[in-house]
This record gives structure tokens, sequence and C-alpha cells, in this order.
């Protein structure tokens, strides 16, 4: 059953029927085993590298080689993070910043405990870096492994990546972007950007859950974490999961001709639903700096209400969302991102992310603003704090 | 997604008695906007000094408010020494079940009604804000508050405490901090056990009894004796009588056998005078 409005593109996306199409024949027709000699697993494995040769397109790489298929997002950022380590030897200073994913920051912590010196960048309100301190982090002689994001998934606030990467790399550091968010949504280059690697997710952009990529640019060492096969080079071992690979390459392929025009789609939807409750629910206010940002993200703080009841009215009205609140998670932790940039206390609690999507309509948006400022209405009545 | 009970939704979605109650008998607040949720509770009896109308504003998520909305039921039909005696382990039961991690929702029923009825026996507000030291910047909870919780609901790590009041849930730099508060109630628990504090009645009983039995035999022996002339908090007086009168030595048989005897048996910190 498909809810009423799904505007939480940024948690998943909806398979595109061409994705799915795409991978049918690899369960029906072609299961053979890639590594087989045989031509029924050679045809497999050329589908394999048509797959890869999408997949490096949308990002801009030079060699389709470059590209390592993963299971997820998680492991990209997971390999990239403890295979530089690793491979650098010695003990290198891991610089990452307070508003990554949980599949940065865990390896960076992992790394921590084990004795590496981390530095967490902080952010200012906006969600902005200072690239002042980064420079003086990554040029304080000792190597550096650095992973910093290129969009950040809960506010979509972009940093300026070919900056960070020219500053991480003229101090010899190796460079890691978790660009799971921005692929497909905006144009990357790899080839001209200086970063070393780049981790994309397969179900960001229209392909399934269980596929993932990562960019290591020709020349830089990783040290493998699955190991025992001549896989993808040798890099990851394990038989391909050639379905989900055919499909990302796919999805890869429609996001480069579709990537202009979706844009363009979901920033006008994206627009209008951020002007419409801000006219329409009081105490709202956007976090994050709007200048620059994904255009189909919006983060949405509601004063004197609590995400997570907010999130439950939508979701009874068939309208899905996230929150970043606290009472959502298991941890109890307000938004780590929204408290990285100092977010009042007041709307720390309330914020709602609305991420739209490539077949999100105008009739989704007319939707949430007819039901969501009659929820927010409905919760301030309740609330002991906002009598005014 | 959590998972909640029925009724928690129901009273979620159809919250009852919502609002303030006009020109109320009882008043409280728990919680605070740092907290992530807060209560607001109000009440008023009616001629037979029973709960007529109970009402209740929430800042919080579905259960917190679930939670609201069930101790106002609750509360409607009762006498306010009635209601004292609703738990948090009562709202839970009313709604059937929380996550546990949703405890806290509960707690902060009890506390607004603790807060209420302080308010309704007094006429003043119960302010929770500036008691203790804050240990957990994330939620606003102090020290005091993790030891009350901590006591009260017998727990034994920082999950439980984070479960039962939210303190160390949020980037959980204080939880070192929560455990050494666990330990020490812990530990202030066990000594209690060892050594129960007594009262002056059962102190000067005990003193009584030990000079009788362990101290007066020893002097008896060279024909000296000792009465027992009066107990000021941990000082004991006494007066040596008989051949203790005139010995060179009582000042030393005073320390060594009559004090380190009553002690053992009393308390560390008793200290014996003679008088004359």
């Amino acid at each position: 059953m498909n809810p009423t409005v799904y505007v939480d593109n940024n948690a998943t996306t909806s398979v595109a029927p061409e994705v799915t199409e795409a991978i049918l024949p690899y369960f029906t027709e072609h299961w053979g085993n890639p590594s087989s000699m045989h031509n029924f697993g050679g045809g497999v494995k050329r589908a394999i590298d048509a797959a890869r040769e999408k997949v490096a397109a949308l990002i801009g790489a030079e060699h389709p080689n470059e590209i390592i298929f993963t299971s997820c997002g998680s492991e990209s950022d997971n390999m990239a993070i403890r295979g530089a380590v690793d491979a650098m030897g010695g003990h290198p200073h891991v610089i990452t910043t307070r508003v990554e994913h949980a599949a940065v920051l865990g390896p960076c912590h992992y790394l921590e405990d084990k004795g590496f010196r981390l530095t967490t960048l902080e952010v200012d309100e906006k969600g902005g870096l200072d690239l002042d301190v980064i420079r003086e982090k990554s040029m304080s002689g000792k190597k550096t492994v650095a992973s910093i994001m290129w969009a950040n998934n809960e506010t979509g606030v972009i940093f300026p990546i070919p900056e960070i990467g020219a500053i991480v790399k003229e101090g010899g550091g190796i460079m890691h972007t978790d660009a799971v968010q921005i692929a497909g949504k905006l144009p990357i280059n790899v080839k001209d950007t200086p970063i070393d690697s780049l981790s994309i997710s397969g179900h960001k952009l229209h392909a399934p859950k269980g596929v993932g990529a990562l960019y290591v640019r020709r020349g830089t060492k990783i040290t493998p974490h699955i190991m025992g096969g001549h896989q993808e080079r040798g890099r990851r071992a394990g038989t391909e999961n050639v379905p989900y690979i055919v499909g990302l390459g796919k999805a890869c392929e429609l996001a480069v001709e579709r990537m202009e025009r979706d844009a363009e789609h979901e920033r006008k939807l994206r627009d209008r639903l951020e002007a419409g409750i801000l006219a329409t629910c009081k105490g709202a206010r956007i976090n994050g700096d709007v200048g620059n940002r994904l255009p189909n993200t919006t983060n949405i703080s509601f004063e004197y209400v609590e995400g997570e009841a907010i999130l439950l009215m939508l979701d009874d009205v068939g309208i899905c969302a996230s929150t970043g609140s606290a009472c959502a998670s298991g941890s109890l932790e307000p938004s780590h991102v929204l408290r990285a940039m100092d977010v009042p206390r007041s709307c720390l609690h309330g914020s709602i992310r609305f991420s739209l999507g490539r077949y999100n309509t105008d009739e989704d948006v007319d939707y949430v603003l007819e039901k969501l400022p009659v929820i927010i209405k409905r919760l301030r009545e309740l609330s002991p704090f906002a009598n005014d | 997604m959590w998972e909640y009970t029925d009724k928690v939704t129901d009273h979620f979605k159809n919250p009852r008695n919502v609002g303030a109650v006009e020109n109320p008998d009882g008043d409280g607040l728990a919680g605070s906007l740092a907290c992530g949720d807060a209560l607001r509770l109000t009440f008023k009896l009616d001629d037979q000094k029973k709960i007529d109308e109970a009402k209740f504003q929430t800042f919080g998520c579905a259960s917190a408010i679930a939670s609201s909305s069930a101790l106002t039921v609750m509360l409607i039909g009762k006498t306010v020494e009635e209601a004292e005696e609703i738990t948090n382990a009562d709202i839970i039961a009313y709604l059937g079940e929380l996550p546990k991690q949703k405890v806290h929702c509960s707690v902060m029923g009890r506390e607004a009604l603790e807060a209420a009825i302080y308010n309704f026996r007094t006429g003043k507000k119960l302010d929770r804000q500036i008691d203790g030291e804050v240990i957990c910047h994330c939620f606003g909870a102090t020290d005091k508050e993790i030891e009350k919780v901590t006591r009260e609901q017998n727990l034994t790590s920082a999950e439980e405490v984070t479960n039962a009041c939210k303190a160390g849930g949020g980037c959980g730099q204080c939880v070192p901090e929560i455990e050494a508060i666990i330990n020490g109630v812990i530990a202030a628990d066990a000594a209690k056990e060892e050594k129960p504090k007594l009262t002056q009645l059962q102190k000067i009983k005990l003193i009584e009894e030990t000079i009788d039995r362990q101290v007066r035999p020893i002097l008896r022996r060279d024909n000296g004796d000792l009465e027992l002339h009066d107990v000021d908090g941990d000082r004991v007086l006494v007066k040596f009588v008989g051949a203790c009168v005139s010995c060179p030595v009582s000042s030393v048989t005073l320390k060594d056998v009559v004090e380190n005897q009553l002690r053992e048996a009393v308390s560390d910190d008793i200290v014996v005078e003679a008088i004359s």
C-alpha cells in the first residue's frame, strides 16, 4: 500500500519503474556467476561492466574501474575511512565534522577508541564549516584522513568539497566525501575535484536498497575489508549482487538524463511547500543555510511542539516525513545536526524534514499544506508554552 | 517507529481533559523546554473534597501526551490523598504498556502530580529547576534528580536512569558521572544495611548494654566500676566509682577500654569523657 503522500526522499526513494524492468531479467534469465569461464557467466560480467560505466558517468570518474560496488552507503563510508587509515599505516590524524551521518561518525569514533587522534569540526548556526580551521587542522604535520560529507541528509546544506579537498590534499592527506545525498541531485565531477574517495548509495536515487558504490581515485590505497576473492579487482571480495548492480547502473543513467529537470521540479515543489508552511504555521523556522542546500530538502522547526507528535499526526493522514527529534529515535538525542548548529531549545525538539523527489506532484504539496497547519495548531493548543 | 498500545494511540489522538482549569486548587509543572517535554497539570476539588476537574497541557511526544491525558482521567473522582498514591507505574498500567525509552513520560506525570499537590497544600510553586548541580546538559538533569530517581526506582545502570528521566540519553558525555551517582546510592544503601542509623534512644540503650556487659566486668576485676552519666549526641559522659576514682591510669582505661568497646559496638564517632 502506497502512502497518500511520500515526502521523505532523503530517507529512501521508490525504485524507478525503468530500474525494476532492468533488474528483473537478472533474476529470471541472466543468473550466471560473472566469475565463470563460460559465456553464460561472461554475459553477466559484461552487464556489471556496463553498470560500472554508468555509475562512473554520473559522478564524472575518469576510469570506470575506480568504482567499487558495495552493499550500501554505510559500507562505502566504512571502507573508505578504515581502509584509508589502514593503508596509510602509522597513526594518521582523522578529521570529520559534527554533522556527518552515523556511518561516518561510527568508524571515526571506533578509530578514536583505538587511540587515533580525531578532530570533529564544528559548524556555525547555518550549518557551515570554517575553512581556516580545516586548514589549521590538516596542516598539523601529521598525515590525515578526512571524511567530510558533500550534502547534509537532515538540512540539505552543501559543504564546499572542492575547496575543502584542496586544503586537505595540500596538507598531504586523504580526502573522502560522503556524497550519498547529493549524487543524482546535483552535478558532481570527481575527476576535477581534489578528493580521493566518494560514497554513494543506490536507494537514495531510485535504485533498490542493498547496493552502493565507493569511488576510489586511481593510485589511492585502500585496504579491503572483505578479503578472499578477486571480485572488484580484489578490493571487495564476494560474488557480486548482479541484479542490484545492474539496477544501480540504470538508476545512474536515469539520473544523468533527468538531473536538471528533476532538480528544477523538486526545487519548485520544495519552495512552494516551504513558503506555504511559513505562511500558515505559527512559530515555524527553517534550519540551515537556505542559499546553499539541496534543491529537494527543507528542515523546519515548529516552536513549542514536539517532532514525534507532529510526525505521528502526519502519518495518521497518510503523509510520510522525518524528524531529527529525540523522541522518535531510540537514543533520545535531539538531532545531532541541529544541536551542532545551536538551534534554540524551543525549536530543537520540533523539527520536521520534508524531502521531495522525482515522483512528487503539486497535489502532494497541496495536501501537506492542507493538513499540516491544522496539526501544528492542535499541538500548540496542547502545549503549555504556546499561550500567545 | 515506536510500537504503542491502542490505548496510548487513543489518548494521543483523542486526548481527554486538555487545557487549564480556571481558578485551580492545584497547579503543577514538570519538565521544561530544554528537556524536550513538559506537563502542566491543574485540578479543582468539589464540595466532597474530591477532584472534580483535572486538565493538562503538554509539550512532548505521543506517549507524553497520552500519559498526561491518562493521568487526568485517573485523577477525577479521587481525593487528594488518594491521588497522591498514583505512581508512574500506575500510569503505565493504565495505558497497558510504554516502550522502556518512554517510561520518563509517565515519571513526568507523577512529577506534575506531586507539584500540583504541593501547590494545593502550600499555595507555592514547586521549583525543581535549581535543585542541585546540572549533570546532564542535554536534558538539564541535576545530580539530585538523578539520585532521587535512582533511589526511588532502585536503578542500577546509566541506561535505566536514561529511560527513567532522560539524563544521559543525549550526547552521553555525562554517563560516567551518572554511573558515579548510581554507585554512590548503591554504596550508601549497602552501608545503611551494615550499620543501621540509631535513634538517640536506641543509641543510649545500646551504650548502656555495652557498658554493663563488656566494660563493667573488666573494671570490677580490679574493684573499680563506672556509671553512665549522660549521652549528648556522640559524647558519652561517665563517672568512675570505686577503685577507679583514685586509680592513676583511669584516663588510659577510659580510652583503651571504655571508648574502644563503645566505638566497636555503637559507632565510630563515640567520644567518652569522665566527669568527677
